[in-house]
C-alpha cells in the first residue's frame, strides 16, 4: 500500500504533465492538418491516446513496485 | 523565389510561398513563417504553443533570487556540457541569448541582463568570469524539480519548432489513416444533409 501512497503523493506532480500534453497534441495535430476543424479532433485523439499511455506505463510501475 | 502550391484537406490550397524563407522564419519565430504564408490560424496556434511552452519552462526554471531563464543556457565546459540547449535552440530567437551570454563568459566578461539565461559556475572556484553566479548545485538545490521541469518544457518547445519549420517548408504532412480518415468524416457530413 506504501507503493500506492507514494503514488499519490506524487501526483500533484503529474498537473505539469498537463501544458506537454495539450502542446504536444496541438501541434503535432496542426502539422497533420490545414483546418482547424480537422485539428482539434485530431489533437483531442492524440492526448487521450497519450493520457492512456502515461495510465498503463502507471499501473505496470505500480505492480511491479507492489509485487517486487 | 520559387512559388508552390499544395492541395490538403481535399479543398484547401495552400500558397507555400518562398519555401526556404517561410522555413528559416519558422525557426526564428514560431508561427511567423505560416503567417509569412497567410496561414494566420495555424501561425497563431503554433505561436502561442510553442513561446507559450517556452516561456512557461523558464519561468520553472528560475527565480528572482537566482535570476530567471536558468534552464536554458549554452555550454560546452568541463564538466557541464549543456546537451539541452540542441534542443532548446529549435526554438529560434527566444533562445539566442544564451549564445550572447556564453559569448561574454568565454571572455571573462559578467553577463548582462541579471545573468538572465547565463551559465552558471561549473565549481566553487573564483574567477571564472561568472563569480556573481550561482553554482550548478546551487541551481539544482534550490530550484529542485522545477529546473527539470523547466529543462524538459524547453526542449519540448524547440523540439516541435522542428515539426512547425518542416510544415512551413513542405506543407502538412499527410499520413494515409489520416486522410482516410477524413474522407470518412466528409462522407459521414455528406449523408447527415
Amino acid at each position: 500500500m506504501s507503493s500506492f501512497l507514494l503514488a499519490v503523493i506524487g501526483a500533484n506532480d503529474l498537473w505539469f504533465a498537463l501544458p506537454v500534453i495539450v502542446t504536444v497534441s496541438l501541434v503535432y495535430a496542426a502539422t497533420r492538418h490545414e483546418q482547424i476543424g480537422f485539428i482539434l479532433p485530431h489533437a483531442a485523439r492524440i492526448a487521450v491516446w497519450i493520457v492512456g499511455f502515461m495510465a498503463v506505463v502507471f499501473v505496470i510501475l505500480f505492480l511491479l513496485a507492489q509485487f517486487s | 523565389m520559387t512559388e508552390q502550391s499544395i492541395e490538403q484537406d481535399g479543398e484547401v490550397l495552400i500558397d507555400l510561398k518562398d519555401p526556404i524563407l517561410a522555413a528559416f522564419l519558422a525557426w526564428l519565430v514560431p508561427g511567423l513563417g505560416h503567417y509569412y504564408q497567410g496561414r494566420i490560424a495555424k501561425a497563431a496556434l503554433f505561436f502561442t504553443c510553442l513561446l507559450g511552452l517556452f516561456f512557461y519552462g523558464l519561468y520553472l526554471g528560475g527565480s528572482s533570487e537566482l535570476g530567471w531563464g536558468r534552464v536554458v543556457y549554452a555550454s560546452w565546459r568541463t564538466g557541464d556540457k549543456r546537451l539541452p540547449y540542441f534542443c532548446q535552440v529549435g526554438i529560434g530567437l527566444a533562445a539566442l541569448p544564451a549564445i550572447v551570454q556564453a559569448n561574454r563568459v568565454r571572455n571573462s566578461k559578467a553577463p548582462w541582463w541579471n545573468g538572465f539565461m547565463a551559465p552558471p559556475r561549473v565549481s566553487d572556484n573564483v574567477g571564472d568570469g561568472v563569480d556573481n553566479q550561482p553554482t550548478i548545485h546551487t541551481l539544482h538545490r534550490k530550484l529542485h524539480r522545477y529546473f527539470e521541469f523547466g529543462t524538459v518544457y524547453t526542449m519540448v518547445a524547440g523540439l516541435l519548432n522542428i515539426l512547425v519549420i518542416y510544415d512551413a517548408w513542405g506543407g502538412p504532412v499527410i499520413s494515409v489513416a489520416g486522410k482516410e480518415e477524413d474522407e470518412e468524416t466528409k462522407k459521414f457530413g455528406e449523408s447527415d444533409d
